[in-house]
């Protein structure tokens, strides 16, 4: 790849930290640390993944972008200018106007008693201040955009009258109603009939593309990772262990949590027992002390180093980097 | 064919609610060979629980079998006294759900929980049971240590790998297993795959294996089937089911999984959305949804036919 042609940076992530209270008392130790150390560059029109298991911080990272949790270390930085920035300029409308979140419930993330026309008016009034009949041509335009036809029948319906791949539609439209910069899309075909998933990934591939739309997708699915998105991030235990270009890291992941994590991925054709190239073993729960790499326990490759220290940054081929003191 | 351990013909059943009768299984018949791993494919609310519910009887009000046969072993499963039910559900055939992990009581030890099952089905003792419970543990790779664990205590994985141990102590000729690792990672659903590869080796049991992965489907099945709306649209070998589909459905449903390896492509899927079962259109179901719909579609429902030895689909193009 030329790295000379990225586009630009959007949202720049640097040593995001966030911790959460497990205790009362507020020792150093009553806390655990869900996000540690994740640094990450996401480009215009471009989408990062966010794979991992279950509870290894990817919607932790996420709802820090989106200020619904405060982060307890690192910077945040979008289009240029530090998160802290927008905070004292009181900019903080015109952040969260630009950085908007989908989730994967798209029928909690939608208020029952309203019609669609409310859900996407609603912001377009708040940002835009524009006379109504401007304000429904948009709507009807967004309801279109992403792919639901006939626009002012669909306007008039209530989240119960719609299935759930329509309903994550609405979702999106809601967000694009305020011209976004980035969508967090944390788990948004999860929850959605199979027969549907793929149409909303190739709206959001659409947005992308055609719309320069940044995407942060959030996905346990490693598969739809590659299909989607230019780069994928694998986190383990709060973790960022290996990123880059998708096709690099899934097709030749160098880091042995990703190697785990690939080697176990179903396949068809591919029927009988497979070996893992792991111990089997606890996820350990992280505390703002607790040292070495998260893997270690599990590790195959491990070195006596991996329990003294989380291991550097080390970039192995163009746009592909681990963090990995064995590599 | 070796003879079926399992038939099942013109199974229908209905979901009768004051808005209508949705008949959420229609018309299916299937056989499952012993030590063969069928799996049902389909997805949400095309009726693959509602089968395997009906297949041990354990549908439940407003569920009712209106229609069909189920034959186990020369047994007809429709006709059996409560006695034998119990007998069947226990000693020929288990189930493992999807929840199945949050069902385990919460306040008795898992080794305990094992037991019970071992003694109340089994003409042996506590002690005897209770070795034979650490046994079924360690076969499903849990150490002997965590008898005395409760629920609570173990992993979502752990605690699913118990029912499996559950599912196998009386030893069942078949286990229906519904998505038995969706709520799983992915890590985690390859250990319990492990597991499962080398007990079936070792016992040889079949299994109705129930999921809307269809790549983990096409892993698993050794022959697959495909629901839509109720009814099997298309069913045959597990390689040509996923290589070589017939039923325009099927194949939407498999260009809907981008796979992790192999050319990467834009992938279509399937337009539109699921139908509902209160509201089927006259012909095929699959009619709003389906590229190659002609006249004949709208008039006539496709019936599943033979189109090569031992492979059957329902579609009026084919
Ligand atoms: N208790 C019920 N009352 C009325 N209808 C029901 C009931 N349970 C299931 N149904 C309907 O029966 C159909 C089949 O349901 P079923 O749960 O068997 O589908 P499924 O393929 O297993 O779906 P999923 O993958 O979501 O579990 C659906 O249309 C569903 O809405
Ligand atoms: N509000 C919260 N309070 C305390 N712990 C939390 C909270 N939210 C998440 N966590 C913990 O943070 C870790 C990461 O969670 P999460 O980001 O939700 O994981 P993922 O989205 O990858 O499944 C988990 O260990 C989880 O238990
Ligand atoms: S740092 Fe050490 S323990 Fe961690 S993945 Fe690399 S070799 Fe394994
Ligand atoms: S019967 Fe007609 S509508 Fe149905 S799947 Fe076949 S071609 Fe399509
Ligand atoms: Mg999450
Ligand atoms: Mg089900």
């Amino acid at each position: 790849m030329d790295t000379t042609n990225n586009p630009e940076v959007v949202l720049s992530v640097r040593n995001m930290i966030k911790d959460f209270p497990i205790g009362q008392s507020s020792s150093k130790n009553s806390y655990m640390r869900a996000v540690n150390d994740v640094s990450f560059d996401l480009r215009k029109g471009e989408a990062l993944a966010i794979v991992g298991e279950s509870g290894s911080g990817k919607s932790t990272g996420a709802r820090v972008l989106t200020r619904i949790y405060e982060k307890t270390g690192g910077d945040i930085i979008f289009k240029g200018k530090p998160l802290q920035q927008y905070i004292d300029d009181h900019g903080t409308l015109e952040y969260a106007r630009q950085v908007q979140m989908i989730f994967q419930d798209p029928f909690g993330s939608l208020n029952p008693v309203h019609s669609i026309y409310h859900h996407i008016a609603r912001p377009l009034l708040i940002h835009k201040r524009a006379d109504k009949k401007v304000i429904d041509k948009l709507v009807y335009e967004l309801l279109e955009l992403v792919g639901l036809f006939p626009a002012v029948e669909t306007a008039e319906k209530y989240p119960h009258e719609l299935s759930g791949g329509q309903r994550q539609r609405v979702a999106i439209a809601r967000a694009l109603a305020v011209d976004p910069e980035v969508i967090l899309a944390d788990e948004p075909i999860s929850m959605l009939d199979v027969s549907v998933r793929l149409g909303i990934l190739n709206l959001m591939a659409d947005l992308k593309d055609k719309h320069g739309i940044s995407f942060m997708y959030i996905t346990h699915d490693i598969a739809t990772a590659r299909y989607f998105a230019e780069k994928t991030a694998v986190m383990y235990v709060g973790h960022m262990v290996e990123w880059g270009n998708s096709d690099k890291v899934t097709q030749t992941p160098q880091h042995p949590y990703t190697q785990l994590l690939l080697s176990a991925v179903p396949e068809a054709g591919q029927s009988g027992r497979r070996e893992l190239g792991a111990k089997k073993g606890e996820i350990p729960m992280w505390k703002p002390d607790t040292k070495g790499c998260p893997f270690s326990a599990r590790c195959p490759r491990a070195l006596d180093c991996c329990n003294e220290s989380f291991p550097e940054v080390t970039q192995i081929a163009d746009d592909h980097f681990i963090r990995c003191h064995n590599i | 064919m070796k003879e079926a351990l399992l038939e099942i013909n013109n199974l229908c059943v209905d979901y009768v609610s004051a808005n209508g009768v949705a008949r959420a299984v229609n018309n299916v018949s299937l056989t499952i060979a012993p030590g063969e791993t069928l799996g049902i494919a389909g997805e949400s609310g095309c009726g693959k629980s509602t089968l395997a519910f009906a297949i041990t009887r354990l549908h439940k009000a407003p569920a009712l079998i209106s229609e069909g046969e189920i034959i186990y072993n020369g047994r007809d499963v429709l006709k059996m006294s409560d006695k034998e039910l119990r007998d069947f559900r226990w000693n020929d055939v288990s189930i493992v759900f999807q929840s199945a992990m949050n069902s385990l009581n919460p306040v008795i030890t898992i080794g305990e929980q094992l037991t019970d099952v071992i003694v109340a089905h089994k003409r042996i003792s506590f002690k005897q049971a209770a070795v034979k419970a650490k046994e079924l543990l360690g076969i499903v790779g849990i150490h002997g240590d965590r008898l005395k664990s409760f629920p609570h205590q173990l992993s979502g994985g752990m605690r699913q790998r118990v029912v499996i141990a559950i599912a196998l102590a009386l030893e069942p000729k078949l286990i229906i297993m519904d998505e038995p690792t969706t709520a799983l990672d992915v890590v985690v659903e390859r250990e319990i795959l492990n597991e499962l590869y080398d007990l079936k080796e070792k016992f040889g049991f079949s299994i109705l294996f129930i999921s809307h992965d269809l790549s983990l489907m096409g892993e698993i099945a050794d022959r697959i089937g495909v629901m839509y709306a109720g009814n099997l649209i298309e069913i045959g070998d597990a390689k040509t089911v996923f290589s070589k589909p017939s039923h325009p459905y099927t194949k939407g449903l498999i260009a809907s999984f981008p796979t992790i390896h192999g050319p990467k492509e834009r992938l279509y899927g399937i337009p539109g959305d699921p139908v509902n079962l209160l509201r089927l259109p006259t012909g095929c179901n699959f009619q709003d949804r389906c590229a190659d719909c002609m006249d004949i579609c709208k008039k006539e429902d496709p019936l599943l036919a033979e189109l090569n030895v031992d492979y059957h689909a329902a579609c009026h193009k084919l």
